[in-house]
C-alpha cells in the first residue's frame, strides 16, 4: 500500500474520531436547551408576578425611590457581563462581549466609567487580557444557573448601586471600591433556536416605560407589612435579583443553542470531509492497481517478446 | 379566590383558595377572600399553609424570605426560597439548627423548614 494511501486513511480516522465528539456535543446542547427553556419558563410565575407588584406599586403611590430615580451627573456605571464558562459556542461569547465592548463606548462618550461585573470565564479571561480586570465575576454555572448565582451576582451589583460614585462598598477581594451610578445588563436573548440576540439594558435606576395602554383599572392600594419603606427597600432589590436570574437562565438557553448550531456545522463539515478523503483514497487506491497491472502486463508481453 | 405559591425556580402550588397563612416580618397573618390589599415581606423562617377551596389537605410549605402579595384577585406568595413541608429532610435541617449560630439567618431557616415539618405532621 503505497505510503500516500496509509496518510488519507489516517486522516480519515482522525476526522471520525472528531465528528464522534462534536456530534456527541450536539446531542448534550440540544438536550440543555430543552432543560433551560423549562426553566426559564419555570421562572416565569415569580418574574411576573413580582413585576406586576412593582409595576402596581411604582404607579399608584408615586414611588421615587433610589433605584427609580436616576442621579444627576451620573459619572461612573456598573455593566454585568453574562458569557460561557466553555467555549465552542459558535459567535455566542464573541457577540455579547463585542456588546458589552459597544455600550462601554457609549458610556464613555455620555463621561461615565465602567465598572465589571462578568459571570463566565470567556468574559474574565477577554477582559484581562484587555488589561480591564472585572471587579467580581463569577463563574462555574453558566450552562445550568440557579436563582444563588443570580442573587450573589446581583447582590454586589446592587450594594454598588447604592453605594454611588460618592460612597464605595466592600468588593468581593476585600477591599473597597467606588460605587456606581448606573447599573447596566448585557446577556443573550433568546428569541428562536436559530436567533440568538445579544442585548444590552438598563437594569438600575429602572427604566420606567410609559405604555399607552389604559391603566388597569382599580389598582389595588397596597397596605405595607411592617412598612412602605422596608417592603420597597426588600421588594426592589428582589427584582433585580429576578431580572438578573432571567437574564442568566435566557442567556444559558441561547448559550447551549448556539453550541448546538456550531456543533452540527461541525459534524456536516466533518462528513463533507470524510466523503472527499474516502474519495481521495478509493482514487488513489484505483491508480496503484492499475498501475500496477500495466506493469504486470507490461512485464509479461517483455518476456513473451524474447 | 385565587392563590399562588411561587419561587424563582419554580412554581408550587396554584388553585383555588380558601384561607392562607403565613408569616410576614409582623407575625403570623390569615388571609380570606375580601383581605385588603397588602403586600407584606415574609419572615425567614416562614411557614406557609394553604387550605384549598375544595377542602383538600392543607398544601404546608417551608419558605424563607420574599413577600405576600394580596390583591383584589388573590393572594400570590413569592418566596425566596420554598420547599413543600413533605419534601423537607427533617433529619438535614435538624443538623443545620445544630450547627448553625443560634439567632443566626441559617438557624432561622433551619427552624422554619422543622416547623413546617411539624405542620404537616412529620416530626
Amino acid at each position: 500500500m503505497p505510503a500516500n494511501i496509509r496518510v488519507l486513511r489516517r486522516r480519515i480516522r482522525s476526522v471520525q474520531s472528531t465528528k464522534k465528539i462534536t456530534r456527541a456535543m450536539e446531542l448534550i446542547a440540544a438536550s440543555r436547551i430543552a432543560k433551560a427553556q423549562a426553566q426559564v419558563a419555570a421562572s416565569k410565575p415569580y418574574a411576573d408576578e413580582i413585576t406586576r407588584v412593582v409595576t402596581a406599586i411604582a404607579s399608584t403611590s408615586g414611588v421615587s425611590g433610589v433605584m427609580t430615580t436616576p442621579r444627576e451627573d451620573a459619572s461612573r456605571a456598573g455593566v454585568l457581563v453574562v458569557t460561557s464558562d466553555r467555549g465552542l459556542a459558535g459567535g455566542y461569547n464573541a457577540n455579547a462581549l463585542k456588546t458589552a465592548g459597544q455600550l462601554m463606548t457609549t458610556l464613555s462618550e455620555e463621561g461615565k466609567d465602567s465598572e465589571l461585573f462578568t459571570v463566565g470565564r470567556k468574559a474574565v479571561s477577554y477582559f484581562s487580557y484587555r488589561g480591564r480586570r472585572p471587579t467580581a465575576s463569577y463563574t462555574g454555572f453558566s450552562e445550568q444557573p440557579s436563582y444563588a448565582d443570580a442573587k450573589r451576582a446581583a447582590d454586589l451589583a446592587i450594594e454598588a448601586f447604592l453605594a454611588g460614585s460618592d460612597g464605595d462598598y466592600e468588593g468581593p477581594d476585600g477591599e473597597r471600591h467606588q460605587g456606581v451610578d448606573e447599573l447596566h445588563l448585557v446577556y443573550t436573548r433568546y428569541v428562536s433556536a436559530l436567533t440568538q440576540q445579544a442585548t444590552a439594558v438598563r437594569l438600575l435606576p429602572m427604566v420606567v416605560e410609559e405604555t399607552d395602554e389604559p391603566r388597569p383599572e382599580n389598582l389595588p392600594a397596597y397596605e405595607f407589612e411592617p412598612s412602605a419603606e422596608v417592603v420597597l427597600d426588600a421588594l426592589l432589590p428582589r427584582y433585580v435579583e429576578s431580572r438578573v436570574f432571567a437574564a442568566l437562565l435566557e442567556s444559558a438557553a441561547s448559550e447551549s443553542a448556539s453550541r448546538r448550531r456550531a456543533m452540527k456545522a461541525a459534524t456536516d463539515n466533518a462528513d463533507d470531509l470524510i466523503k472527499t478523503l474516502t474519495r481521495s483514497v478509493n482514487a488513489a487506491r484505483q491508480a496503484a492497481i492499475t498501475q500496477e497491472i500495466s506493469e504486470i502486463v507490461g512485464g509479461a508481453d517483455a518476456l513473451a517478446a524474447r | 379566590m385565587r392563590a399562588a405559591l411561587v419561587s424563582p425556580e419554580r412554581a408550587l402550588w396554584e388553585g383555588d383558595a380558601e384561607v392562607v397563612y403565613a408569616r410576614t416580618l409582623e407575625g403570623e397573618l390569615g388571609v380570606q377572600p375580601g383581605h385588603v390589599p397588602l403586600l407584606g415581606v415574609l419572615a425567614e423562617n416562614g411557614t406557609v399553609r394553604i387550605h384549598p377551596a375544595d377542602g383538600g389537605s392543607p398544601v404546608v410549605a417551608a419558605v424563607s424570605g420574599g413577600f405576600l402579595s394580596v390583591s383584589d384577585d388573590g393572594v400570590s406568595v413569592l418566596a425566596e426560597t420554598a420547599e413543600f413541608a413533605d419534601e423537607i429532610d427533617v433529619a438535614a435541617a435538624r443538623r443545620d439548627l445544630e450547627q448553625a449560630e443560634p439567632g443566626s439567618s441559617e438557624a432561622l431557616v433551619a427552624e422554619g423548614r422543622l416547623d413546617a415539618a411539624r405542620h404537616a405532621g412529620r416530626s
